[in-house]
């Protein structure tokens, strides 16, 4: 492939758009694990998960993205009971989270991997919408329709959420319980029912996410392996817990993975949030946007 | 002298089974049994001693795969050398891993090892010499050691590599480097007050755990006379080498091997009997209900049963 600037800004306005998917996807990840500090590992698989009940309600004639709106308060109330269990399982007892924790969420999103593959087999599944398919012709450029419905919900996920968490008083309180536990209890509000309240959050927004996600592209269960690279790669470029740097970091990761898509190859995209996770773990762990 | 004698009786005693008449299908099926006291073994070192989890486990497994391979491929290098260069590059892979990441707290060395098994698949995938994506078949060379088949000689070898394994993390659990693991484990501040070279000891892990991890994971090409990376590098290794340590308990030599015999047997039997899929998800359960209603797993149980009978 020549070197041409034409390609290089087709490539860079595919990255963003791609990137903006990439945030969404992330963002439930960073209420989690970047604010609450759960090494939730089973995110990507909620999120195929998500994808999946779209797909199936979708078939019943349900937009898309309407599915995961409505999927949304089911999500918010499984959040709700992983989180309860998580809480009552490891974090009350204090009982070495480090690898237990860990070995509980991997273990859980290898059943929901396995199940899903037990309930739909390992084809590739999609959803169908008028927007699918086709596209936008700007000038020269094909911009997909889904990329465009993709690059709404994030911005609207992030709006949303960025608001949510500096002007509303619960939302506060959430940021709080990520920065100190026991001041937020000194305040006299119960830090685990805050907790409780944002993983429920994180958890919605993952079905929303999911729903981008088949928008976006058919998905299979082990689909989740790769988007633990990419999930955890905006998260940790971002700075934990910061909504407007999940946005940037996942603009990051979508420009950089397009422009390698486009001069090196498909066989090679897979690895750069991979790459740029390791590069960042190594030189700024703090991420770009940190506190 | 308590665990020589028995540990060496056992070995030499599957060394012998392999030159008795059973079924073939056993040596097959116990090759990987055996490999994963091997592979469990190594994942306790750094997991269960120091608490760091890798996720990595197929990363390692296929790099001592593929270096196996291309020993063989360009050299025509024997068995061994083919365990000991992939033990040799899978350790060099961990002293890289470790030392860009065991500085931060442990959820990050977690996901970076996840980072490295899709950074080399993507490699491989793109490796021509080692077949890319279609994988290579291998003509397994003359059977040595006066042994019938090629598969009862990797079951022997395997065997022999267990007993290595095993001795490495039970000299380990009981030295200096096992204590300031089990110290930094508990709390790493608190180690590092107490003058224990904590990030040294956790490098010195990462590189026996993975070392150990590529020599199990050598004998693999010649095991199937066939590698492809989907295999390779499959997750279903992390989750295996993660539960089973977790079931027969962590931070001891012996849960692994425990683990490793019950799991490892148990998974054998359901792919024969049932399907592989379930055999997954047989793992992918036992991992979540033992970290929930048993954390210390089947050596917890002993402890708690001896403690209640005295």
């Amino acid at each position: 492939m020549v070197f041409s600037l034409d390609l290089l800004f087709e490539a860079v306005l595919f990255g963003v758009l791609l990137g903006s998917f990439y945030a969404a996807v992330s963002l439930g990840l960073s209420v989690a694990f970047g604010l609450l500090d759960i090494p939730y590992v089973a995110h990507p698989a909620m999120l195929v998960l998500g994808a999946y009940c779209t797909h199936l309600l979708s078939g019943m004639g349900v937009d898309p993205i309407l599915s995961g709106l409505l999927l949304a308060p089911a999500f918010f109330v499984l959040g709700v009971l992983i989180y309860r269990f998580y809480y009552e399982t490891f974090e009350k007892r204090g009982s070495d989270t480090g690898v237990r924790g860990l070995a509980f969420f991997f273990g859980f999103a290898f059943i929901i991997e396995v199940g899903l593959i037990l309930a739909f087999g390992v084809d590739q599944r999609g959803v169908e919408a008028a927007y699918i398919g086709s596209s936008l012709e700007l000038g020269d450029y094909r911009i997909p329709y889904r990329l465009l419905a993709a690059f709404g919900v994030a911005i609207a996920l992030t709006v949303a959420l960025t608001l949510y968490f500096s002007r509303t008083f619960t939302g506060r309180a959430i940021k709080a319980v990520g920065q100190d536990e026991g001041a937020l209890r000194l305040m006299g509000a119960n830090p685990v029912r805050i907790k409780q309240l944002a993983f429920g959050i994180a958890t919605a927004v993952n079905a929303l996410a999911g729903a981008v996600l088949i928008v976006i592209g058919p998905v299979e269960p082990a689909m989740d392996r790769l988007y633990i690279g990419r999930t955890f790669c905006v998260v940790v470029l971002a700075g934990l817990g910061s909504m407007s740097g999940t946005l940037a970091a996942g603009l990051i990761l979508g420009v950089a993975e397009s422009i390698v898509l486009m001069f090196l190859g498909a066989s090679w995209a897979p690895a750069v949030s991979f790459g740029l996770l390791l590069l960042v773990l190594g030189v700024r762990p703090q991420g770009l946007f940190g506190r | 002298m308590k665990f020589w004698i028995p540990a060496l009786a056992i070995t030499l005693g599957l060394v012998g089974l392999a030159f008795s008449d059973i079924n073939e299908y056993l040596f097959f099926a116990g090759f990987v049994v055996l490999q994963f006291v091997v592979l469990a073994s190594a994942w306790n070192i750094l997991g269960g001693y120091a608490g760091y989890v890798n996720f990595g486990v197929p990363a390692f497994v296929a790099v001592g795969s593929y270096t196996a391979l291309v020993l063989f491929k360009a050299l025509g290098a024997p068995l061994l050398v083919q365990i000991l260069g992939g033990a040799l590059v899978s350790g060099v892979l961990g002293l890289c891993v470790g030392l860009l990441t065991l500085r931060l707290r442990g959820i990050f060395f977690s996901i970076a090892t996840v980072a490295v098994i899709f950074i080399l698949e993507t490699v491989v995938l793109n490796w021509r010499y080692v077949g890319g994506a279609t994988g290579v078949q291998i003509a397994r060379p003359e059977v040595s050691f006066g042994f019938e088949t090629y598969t009862r000689m990797l079951f022997a070898v395997m065997a022999v590599l267990s007993l290595v394994a095993v001795s490495i993390s039970r000299y380990l659990q009981y030295s200096h480097i096992g204590q300031g693991l089990r110290a930094l484990r508990d709390s790493e501040e608190a180690a590092e007050c107490s003058g224990v070279p904590t990030l040294r000891l956790k490098v010195i892990a990462c590189v026996v755990s993975g070392a150990l991890l590529g020599a199990g994971g050598a004998p693999m090409p010649m095991y199937l006379s066939f590698i492809e990376p989907a295999s390779s590098f499959n997750l279903s290794y992390a989750v295996s080498a993660l539960a089973m340590p977790i079931i027969g308990g962590i931070g001891h030599w012996a849960g692994p091997v425990i683990g490793a015999l019950l799991l490892g047997s148990l998974q054998q039997y359901v792919t024969v009997e049932i399907s592989s899929e379930l055999n997954v998800l047989v793992v992918g359960v036992l991992l979540v209900v033992f970290v929930v209603i048993a954390p210390d797993g089947i050596l917890g149980w002993v402890k708690a049963w001896k403690r209640f009978s005295k």
